[in-house]
C-alpha cells in the first residue's frame, strides 16, 4: 500500500499515539483497567471513542477487559485493550480462550519491571510472556515491538489488519519508556496492510437466515481438539513464513551486530553511532516482530559475517537472547553469542554499551 | 397446561436428549427458556452466552448464536456483546459456583452498570460438573466433596444469597428468586423468565433470575428425594419471591 503522506506532524506520548491509531484504524470497543505505565492510553481513549461514537469501558479488572474483548471479537467488532505486566499476567486465561476460538483483537503490553508488584519502570521481562503464549495450551499470539512514538502509531494500525487477517491476537510489546516518551510523528490517516480482509462470516450476530454460529473452546470426547491444535500450528506456520518485520543499520560488514529491541535499541544505535565514528565495525538488528522472530534474517546476516560475533541487549535477565540462540544455533558458536541484561526497571547507557563492545572487540 | 410443558419440544431446541442427569433442574430451565424463545420469536436474534458449569454444551441445545465463557466471565463477555448490537438480544446463563465465587465481580459490576441483559442463574448449592464440591450457595451443614463433614458457618462462611445481595444496587431492574421442583413453581419460573426476557427487549434494563435447582447426583439423592431438599430445606433459607422490581 502507497503511504498517504496528508498527516501533519504532532507531539504525542506513545500510549496516546497507540490510542488514536486505534481510533484511525476502526477500532469499535475498547477496555481497559488503569495502570502505570499504560494509563495514558484508557485516559486518551475514554475522551476519543465517546468522541467518535465508539464503546470505551473502564473495566473492573483486567479479568473483565479482557473477557469483555472476547465477547466484542466474537461479535464481529475490531476491539482493544491495553494493560502493564501485572494485568497482563491477568488477562491469560482470556488470551488463550481467544486464542483458540481463532478471534481477532489486539493487547497493548507496556511493560513494567517485575516480578510481583515490581515497579512502574521500563521493562521488558514479558518477552517469553508474550512470545510464547502466556496462558495454558500450545499457542501463539503475534507480537510488535514499537521503538518510536511513529511506530507506536503506525503498528497500532497494522495491528488490527494483523489480527483480521490471520484471526490472531497481535500484542504490541512497549516498554515504560517508549510508552511515556514525547516524540514527533506524523499523524497520518489509516493506512490498511492490506487490500482485501476475510469477511467474518464466523461472528455472532443473531442466526437470521442462517445456521448458529458457536464460538466455543471445548472439545470433549472427539478428536476435535486434536484438529484444532493441528489448524492452529498450520496458521503459525503460516505466519511464520510469511512475517518477519526487522531494521538493519550498519551491518553490512560488521564485525559485531548488536541485537537489541524496543527503547534499547535506540540506546544501542546512539553508541554504535559512535562505534562507527571510531572506525569500529559495528551494527544494529533490531527485531519489529518478536514473534515470528526474524530468525532467517538473522542467521544470513551471520552467515555473511567472516567471525561473527553478536552482542544481545535487554532489559531482561536473556529472555530474547533465547531466540537469538536459537536461530544462529547451527552458524554461529554459542560463545561468540554475548549477552547484556539488566532488570529491575534499568535500562542500558551508551556508556555501558561502548564498555561492552571494548571487552568483547578488544 | 401441565400436559402441554411436559410434552411439545420447543422448536428453539434441538431434537434429541440432553447430556443432564435424570431430575436436574437444568433440563427443566433449558425447556423453559425454549419455550420463551419461541413465544417471543427471539431465536434468530439472540445471542447466547454459555457458562463454565454442567450447561457449558448449552448451545448444543439452544439453535442460536453462542459463545461459551471463561468461568464466571459471562456478565463481562455479553456486556461487550450488547454494546456491539444492542439491538440484539443477549442471554446471559450461569451456575452458582460460576456467578457467585469466581465470577462475584462481573455479575456486581455488570448489574452495576445497568447492563440491558438477562441473567439465568441457576442455583443448585453445589459444583455440579466438577463432581460436586461445596459451593458458595451450600446450605449450611450441607455435606459435599469438599466438605464431608458438613458446611459450617466458621470457616467456610453463609451461603450467600444473590437475589438479596443485587438487589440492593439500585441500577438494577428485575431481580426474582424461583424454583424448579415442581409443577407450580416451574410455572413461576417460566412467567419470571418470560418477564426478565421482556425487561430486555423492552431495553428496562439488568434483570436476573435466579432459580432454584436439583443436583440429585451431586447430592447424592434420588430426584424425589432433591426435589423434597428444596422445598424442605433450600427454600428456608433461600426465600421465593421477586426481591427487585423497577416498572417502568
Ligand atoms: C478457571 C477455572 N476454574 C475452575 C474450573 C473447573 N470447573 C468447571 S465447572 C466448575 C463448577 C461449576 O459449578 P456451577 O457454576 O455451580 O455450575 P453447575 O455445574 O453446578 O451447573 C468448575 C469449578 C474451570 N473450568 N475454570
Amino acid at each position: 500500500m502507497e503511504a498517504t503522506h496528508t498527516g501533519k506532524k504532532v507531539l504525542m506520548k506513545g500510549n496516546e499515539a497507540v490510542g488514536e491509531a486505534a481510533i484511525k484504524a476502526g477500532c469499535q470497543c475498547y477496555f481497559a483497567y488503569p495502570i502505570t505505565p499504560q494509563t495514558e492510553t484508557p485516559e486518551y481513549l475514554s475522551r476519543r471513542m465517546e468522541e467518535t461514537g465508539r464503546i470505551f469501558l473502564q473495566a473492573e479488572s483486567e479479568v473483565a477487559a479482557i473477557n469483555m474483548v472476547f465477547g466484542a471479537a466474537a461479535a464481529g467488532a475490531r476491539a482493544m485493550t491495553s494493560s502493564s505486566s501485572p494485568g497482563i499476567s491477568l488477562k491469560q486465561e482470556g488470551i488463550s480462550y481467544i486464542s483458540a476460538a481463532q478471534l481477532p483483537c489486539v493487547i497493548v503490553n507496556v511493560v513494567r519491571g517485575g516480578p510481583g508488584l515490581g515497579n512502574i519502570d521500563a521493562s521488558q521481562a514479558d518477552y517469553i510472556q508474550s512470545t510464547r503464549g502466556g496462558g495454558h495450551g500450545d499457542y501463539r499470539c503475534i507480537v510488535l515491538a514499537p521503538n518510536s512514538i511513529q511506530e507506536c502509531y503506525d503498528m497500532t494500525m497494522n495491528a488490527f489488519d494483523l489480527a483480521d487477517k490471520y484471526r490472531i491476537i497481535v500484542m504490541i510489546q512497549n516498554d515504560g519508556i517508549i510508552g511515556q516518551m514525547v516524540e514527533a510523528f506524523e499523524m497520518h490517516e489509516y493506512i490498511p496492510l492490506f487490500d482485501n480482509l476475510p469477511a467474518k462470516d464466523w461472528a455472532l450476530t443473531g442466526c437470521r437466515g442462517r445456521q448458529p454460529n458457536v464460538c466455543h473452546t471445548l472439545y470433549l470426547g472427539t478428536n476435535g481438539l486434536e484438529k484444532l491444535n493441528r489448524q492452529l500450528q498450520e496458521k503459525y506456520a503460516r505466519i511464520q513464513r510469511e512475517l518477519a518485520w526487522f531494521e538493519e543499520y550498519a551491518c553490512e560488514n560488521a564485525e559485531l551486530i548488536i541485537v537489541a529491541y524496543g527503547a534499547v535499541s535506540r540506546i544501542t544505535k546512539a553508541a554504535i553511532k559512535q562505534l562507527n565514528g571510531s572506525g569500529r565495525r559495528v551494527g544494529l538488528f533490531r527485531p519489529r516482530t518478536l514473534w515470528p522472530y526474524p530468525s532467517q534474517r538473522l542467521a544470513e546476516l551471520a552467515g555473511k559475517m567472516k567471525k561473527p560475533k553478536f552482542l544481545v541487549i535487554e532489559m531482561s535477565a536473556g529472555q530474547m537472547l533465547i531466540d537469538v540462540q536459537l536461530a544462529l544455533m547451527d552458524v554461529v558458536p554459542k560463545k561468540d553469542i554475548y549477552f547484556e541484561g539488566m532488570g529491575g526497571g534499568w535500562y542500558s547507557s551508551v556508556e555501558g554499551t561502548l564498555k561492552k563492545v571494548q571487552e568483547i572487540l578488544g | 397446561m401441565t400436559q402441554t410443558i411436559l410434552k411439545r419440544q420447543p422448536s428453539s431446541i434441538t431434537e434429541g436428549s440432553t447430556h443432564y442427569c435424570g431430575g436436574c433442574g437444568h433440563g427443566i430451565t433449558l425447556r423453559l427458556i425454549g419455550e420463551v424463545v419461541d413465544e417471543l420469536g427471539v431465536r434468530e436474534n439472540m445471542i447466547l452466552t454459555s457458562p463454565v458449569g454442567c450447561a457449558v454444551v448449552m448451545y448444543d441445545y439452544l439453535k442460536c448464536d453462542s459463545i461459551e465463557c471463561a468461568h464466571g466471565r459471562a456478565p463481562a463477555t455479553g456486556t461487550a456483546i450488547k454494546r456491539v448490537h444492542p439491538d440484539k438480544f443477549v442471554l446471559i446463563y450461569q451456575g452458582d459456583g460460576d456467578l457467585a465465587a469466581i465470577g462475584t465481580a462481573e455479575i456486581i459490576h455488570a448489574a452495576n452498570r445497568g447492563e440491558n441483559l438477562t441473567v439465568i442463574f441457576v442455583n443448585n448449592a453445589v459444583y455440579g460438573m466438577t463432581g460436586g464440591q461445596m459451593a458458595p450457595t451450600t446450605l449450611i451443614g450441607q455435606r459435599t466433596t469438599t466438605s464431608p463433614f458438613g458446611r459450617t458457618i466458621k470457616g467456610m462462611g453463609r451461603p450467600i444469597r444473590i437475589c438479596e445481595l443485587l438487589s440492593n444496587i439500585e441500577e438494577t431492574k428485575y431481580i426474582e428468586r424461583v424454583s424448579v421442583h415442581n409443577v407450580r413453581n416451574i410455572q413461576k419460573a417460566k412467567a419470571a423468565i418470560k418477564k426478565a426476557f421482556n425487561n430486555q427487549i423492552n431495553g428496562v434494563g439488568f434483570s436476573l433470575v435466579e432459580i432454584l435447582s436439583m443436583c440429585p447426583i451431586g447430592w447424592r439423592l434420588s430426584p424425589q428425594q432433591s426435589q423434597k431438599y428444596i422445598e424442605e430445606q433450600m427454600l428456608h433459607y433461600f426465600p421465593l419471591g421477586v426481591y427487585r422490581d423497577v416498572e417502568y
